[in-house]
């Protein structure tokens, strides 16, 4: 008996990457931008999708969907401001893949869509892993977890393209150093871009809405 | 939880490689795991005995080469390893890092009969 050694040198999600660039090819022909939200349970991901719709909704064209371990309770949320919305329930699984979400796409109005939110699983270990599809990654951090994170889940910091530090509002009531924090991000991740807010109040919201704007318009140009 | 879905993401890879190859059994799965991966190597031994179970990889065992974090300095160019919770530059003090290992999770080789 001989043993032979065959050299493979691949990625062990090889197969979850080349799913999510068919589903990207598909959602590029329609030109929809696609977000992939991250961020721990509670950080405020729906949220921040529900307080979008309701400043975008007359003239952006959305549709979401929601990966949670169990529950539709966020889809029927969403379902609520009137906008299409597919529940993907992963059954105990931590984060969303490709492979999921391909047929969820299936079940949306794709050819009326020209801003898609993928809110994944509330988890900071590993979702970053598998990419799905997404033009963009937009992580939300919140002041509740303390400014320590980025030293804990350094690979989620440096693989979003957008951080958003939200719950602001509750900073009198926090020792979280927003500027330690910035710092250590931005050592991660040169080119992320941070925006504070609140989903709660509406503080720092415009400028996130000004960057989803006009991401929408440079993906209808390409 | 997530181990479960990556072992069986490495069973499929294997196995296409041994088909590939026409191997009739696999004796080792060489793996190469960062520290930063998120990936426990002892969960992933305990579900491929599982999954692989009535496959050629049945009896295959699973080797971990395990990468340390090793950050590089954006501004001197320094390489080191970080101490918990210290990333900054052990020489210029500055916390503007660059991750260069320990994200690893692939399969180096595979040895077949």
């Amino acid at each position: 008996m001989t043993v032979k050694v065959i050299t493979v040198g691949e990625k062990v999600l090889v197969a979850n990457d080349v799913r999510a660039r068919e589903n990207k090819s598909r959602l590029d022909k329609q030109r929809i931008l696609t977000i992939n939200i991250m961020s721990s349970p509670g950080a405020g991901k729906t949220s921040l999708i529900l307080n979008t719709i309701k400043h975008l909704k007359n003239k952006t064209r959305i549709a979401v969907i929601e990966g949670d371990v169990a529950s539709s309770v966020d889809a029927e949320k969403v379902n609520a401001v009137g906008i299409p919305v597919i529940q993907i329930n992963t059954a105990g699984g931590c984060h969303l893949d490709a492979n999921m979400v391909a047929p969820a796409l299936d079940g949306l109005p794709l050819e009326k869509t020209d801003l898609l939110f993928i809110e994944n699983v509330g988890n900071l270990i590993c979702t970053n892993n598998y990419t799905l599809g997404e033009d963009k990654r937009v992580m939300i951090a919140s002041l509740p977890e303390g400014d320590d994170k980025p030293y804990k889940y350094p690979a989620m910091f440096a693989d979003s393209d957008v951080v958003l530090l939200n719950k602001i509002d509750l900073q009198p009531y926090l020792d979280f150093n927003v500027n330690s924090f910035r710092k250590v991000v931005t050592g991660l991740n040169p080119d992320v871009i941070i925006f504070p807010v609140s989903c709660k109040t509406g503080e720092g919201m415009a400028d996130w809405l000004a960057w989803l704007e006009r991401a929408v318009r440079d993906k209808k140009k390409r | 939880m997530h181990e479960a879905s990556i072992t069986e993401s490495i069973l499929s890879l294997a196995l296409s490689k041994a088909q590939e190859a026409g191997a009739k059994k696999i004796t080792r799965v060489n793996l190469v795991l960062g520290e930063l991966s998120g990936v426990v190597g002892e969960c992933l031994q305990m579900y491929f005995e599982v999954l692989a179970q009535n496959t050629i990889a049945a009896s295959a065992v699973l080797s971990f080469e395990t990468k340390p974090t090793t950050l590089k300095c954006r501004k001197c160019a320094k390489v080191f390893l970080p101490a918990d919770h210290n990333w900054a530059c052990p020489d210029c003090r500055e916390a503007n890092v660059e991750i260069i290992s320990g994200r690893e999770c692939h399969i180096e080789s595979i040895e077949v009969d």
